[in-house]
């Protein structure tokens, strides 16, 4: 068995009114794999993703990131480590691309001259010209742009981990399809621990090395996409599969 | 690089509101009122401003002492305020207005009793002087229309008191409110008025002429009396007690300055309400400057040499273009909007000071946020002019309680823009920068003090032009600026005098307000804004 990258034992989460986003949740994710989180809002899916880089703490049980226990590591430190995307991009508006890309080498304190040696290095391999780029602001750029922006910030600082939260969400189909696409191309390049969480099953069966399936705070099934096509582990499974076909995917 | 010049900015503002603070201690310290400098005040109507000046003039004339003047404080209460904390050293007074609004004692009929009465409470109660009567007794007084008054048969207010309920009065305010006023007078005619208008002096008089109201309330020595033709109604029952004008003295001024005493005692008896209600006239009615009347007073009761009077002081108002007269004003009003300037000014400089950090301080503590803001916004509800009051017993009279009401005024709208910015700026971007593991305090100084900039500005705009707004008003406590023409100009009803305070306030407000937009978009982050 290779060693789990990222680990969740016995953990829940509680809301101060006593309900659950996570229910005694025993998951793990394989070094260098693409696991993608799927479920319908308030399925827990997110609550998930941020207990990983403690942006949410469990209410009980333990996660573990490379074999070391979160709960005993500094948060920011731990953060800068583990790469992340959010939605919509989440870049700083009043920063140029470069100085986006750039934030968390800076926040480690990189020299300039490596930073900017990164800078150059990244945006092509998301398909950007730094050259055009780099000295713009994220306003001049389309949302495609902007996203794939956000994957080379998550990716400045070489992190082992990668979280994604949901980011290819708001952008039109075309623009996603495309994106996946070299998504997939920089997934086999950099052989990377990456989490995705999204509510599209074709994303979800297209990106993902492994699926999980969460409803109402509980996972249903965690495999490949063929076994989760083939042998769906719940009835909520099944349904999702079904509807997925319906919709010709 | 840009979260460099966010910073920068920050640290600019503070650089700056350190200097204002500085510049503001400095003012403080300086001997505003050293021993050899006497600080005449007065109250703000033309008779109060013509005595002070004629004392004012004397004094100058007669010792060493350099005098300051602080002419138009609104009010007994106000004035006093100033006389007992030191603001002032001395301001014409009357004998029965301290028996009864300073000292809240029934009223009382004998001129020698009454005079006795405050020397003695006011020398036991705040070692203040009641010296040189000056010879007039300037009492409240009702007055109609001569033609008005012999239709309807009045000679006494016994005889208004049968006819009142048909008619309507047009008091002054604070006449309405004294108990030697219109209560005590309701208690002892049993007046009650069809309405009652509380006006201010001034209007009143052509409110009356008019026939808009039947009757107001007087001064005795007011000149507009005899202008209008109007008759004094007498007071069969000797309700108005006697108000004999008198320079009120703080005793420690007079224990440094025995001579002050001596000069002033010059003026003991030596006015009469007949020569006082035409000296009046003069100011009222014919827009004669207030120094000018006061030196040729003097010099009628030969206390002062003749000499000639400068001809710039001959201009009668009315002949003259508003713009030819603030040209001919040019010095006085360029002087005033530089006070006004520095007023409004360290007021908002200590507002910055202060809101700026304390909103930072919020945003880390929220729990306390909204009680804290709550109770810095009850400070806007305060009217300005009583929040400008209530500064006096702490601090006395001039430019310092005044800047303190304004800074008190400007918090406001910097507090609640820098909180409410910096809270709400844009959340995913803050949350972005939390999960790629930037500190609270990073987020802050490179998040959300940038984006929040814009808001904190237009704050800061906002309390600006509220500021110099309420500064006018600093006016009434001493303070000078651009309200000192306003003020000057509402008891001389003199529309010139008031536009020459009004208008640079106005353009003053208007160009601290572009250059602070203009501020607003230097500082604004690039990126935020696709026009640039």
């Amino acid at each position: 068995m290779s060693r789990l990258a990222l680990e969740t034992r016995h953990v829940s989460k509680q809301f101060p009114d006593g309900t659950y986003a996570l229910q005694n949740i025993e998951w793990g994710v394989q070094e260098g794999e693409t696991m993608a989180l799927i479920g319908e809002s308030g399925s827990g899916k997110t609550t998930l993703l941020r207990l990983l880089n403690r942006l949410t703490e469990p209410t009980t049980g333990t996660v573990f990131i490379q074999g070391k226990s979160a709960g005993s590591q500094d948060p920011i430190q731990l953060r800068r480590r583990l790469g992340y995307v959010p939605q919509d991009g989440g870049l700083f508006p009043h920063w140029t691309i470069r100085q986006n890309v750039c934030l968390v080498p800076q926040l480690l304190g990189w020299a300039p001259k490596r930073q900017l040696e990164q800078v150059n290095t990244l945006l092509p391999l998301v398909n950007l010209d730094p050259a055009k780029i780099a000295q713009r602001y994220p306003i001049e750029l389309s949302g495609g742009q902007r996203q794939r922006v956000a994957v080379a910030r998550a990716l400045a600082a070489d992190p082992s981990i990668v979280l994604l939260d949901e980011p290819f969400g708001a952008l039109d189909p075309l623009t996603r399809y495309d994106l996946q696409d070299q998504f997939l191309s920089l997934k086999t390049r950099l052989q990377k621990t990456m989490v995705l969480v999204t509510h599209d099953m074709s994303e979800a069966f297209r990106l993902g090395d492994r699926i999980t399936i969460l409803k109402e705070g509980h996972i249903h099934q965690v495999g490949t996409p063929q076994e989760v096509l083939h042998s769906p582990a719940t009835a909520y499974v099944h349904s999702l599969i079904q509807h997925y076909q319906a919709q010709g995917g | 690089m840009n979260t460099r010049r966010g910073s920068q900015i920050t640290g600019g503002i503070w650089k700056g509101s350190m200097v204002g603070l500085l510049v503001l201690l400095c003012s403080v310290s300086l001997p505003a009122w050293a021993s050899d400098t006497i600080v005449v005040g007065s109250k703000n109507f033309m008779e109060s401003r013509l005595l002070a000046e004629m004392f004012a003039q004397l004094i100058e004339a007669r010792t060493e002492l350099t005098v300051k003047r602080r002419l138009g404080l609104a009010g007994t209460q106000v004035c006093f305020e100033a006389l007992k904390t030191g603001g002032i050293d001395l301001y014409p007074e009357y004998t029965g207005t301290g028996l009864v609004t300073i000292l809240g004692e029934p009223p009382m009929n004998e001129p020698t009793a009454v005079l006795n009465r405050v020397r003695a409470q006011f020398l036991e109660k705040w070692n203040i002087w009641w010296i040189a009567p000056l010879g007039f007794d300037n009492s409240y007084a009702l007055a109609l229309r001569r033609d008005r008054a012999q239709a309807l048969g009045l000679r006494t207010i016994s005889d208004l008191s049968r006819i009142a309920p048909t008619l309507k009065a047009g008091f002054g305010y604070e006449f309405i409110k004294r108990p030697d006023g219109l209560p005590g007078l309701q208690q002892t005619y049993g007046l009650q008025f069809k309405e009652v208008v509380g006006m201010q002096q001034t209007l009143k008089y052509q409110a009356t002429a008019n026939g808009d109201v039947d009757l107001l309330d007087a001064y005795t020595t007011d000149g507009r009396l005899s202008v209008y033709d109007f008759l004094v109604l007498e007071d069969d029952r000797q309700f108005f007690p006697p108000y004999d004008a008198t320079a009120l003295v703080r005793g420690e001024t007079l224990e440094q300055h025995p001579e002050l005493a001596a000069v002033l005692s010059l003026l003991t008896n030596a006015l009469t309400p007949e020569r006082m209600r035409i000296w009046n006239l003069r100011v009222q009615e014919q827009g004669q400057p207030v120094t000018r009347v006061a030196r040729e007073m003097l010099q009628e009761l030969h206390l002062l040499p003749h000499s000639k009077p400068p001809s710039t002081l001959n201009q009668h108002r009315d002949t003259q273009s508003l713009f030819a007269y603030m040209w001919n004003m040019r010095a006085t009003l360029t002087f005033r909007t530089v006070e006004h300037l520095g007023l409004a000014g360290l007021g908002l400089l200590l507002g910055i000071a202060l809101a700026l950090p304390v909103g930072l301080m919020l945003e880390r503590w929220r729990k306390g946020a909204e009680p804290m803001i709550r109770i810095i916004g009850m400070s806007q509800t305060i009217p300005s002019i009583a929040l400008l009051a209530f500064m006096i017993p702490l601090f006395g009279v001039g430019t310092f309680p005044a800047i303190m009401a304004l800074w008190i005024y400007s918090l406001f709208p910097i507090l609640r823009n820098t909180y409410s910015g910096l809270r709400d700026a844009a959340p995913t971007v803050v949350e972005t920068g939390r999960a790629l593991g930037m500190t609270e305090w990073q987020i802050l100084r490179s998040v959300r003090l940038p984006l929040a900039a814009p808001t904190i500005m237009a704050g800061i705009r906002t309390s600006a032009i509220w500021t110099i707004g309420t500064a006018t008003l600093a006016a009434f406590i001493g303070a000078g600026g651009l309200g000192v023409p306003i003020v000057a100009g509402l008891q001389l009803a003199d529309v010139n005098l008031i536009l020459s305070g009004a208008l640079p306030a106005t353009i003053l407000a208007l160009a601290v307000d572009a250059l602070l937009g203009w501020i607003e978009h230097v500082i604004k982050p690039r990126g935020l804004d696709p026009v640039r």
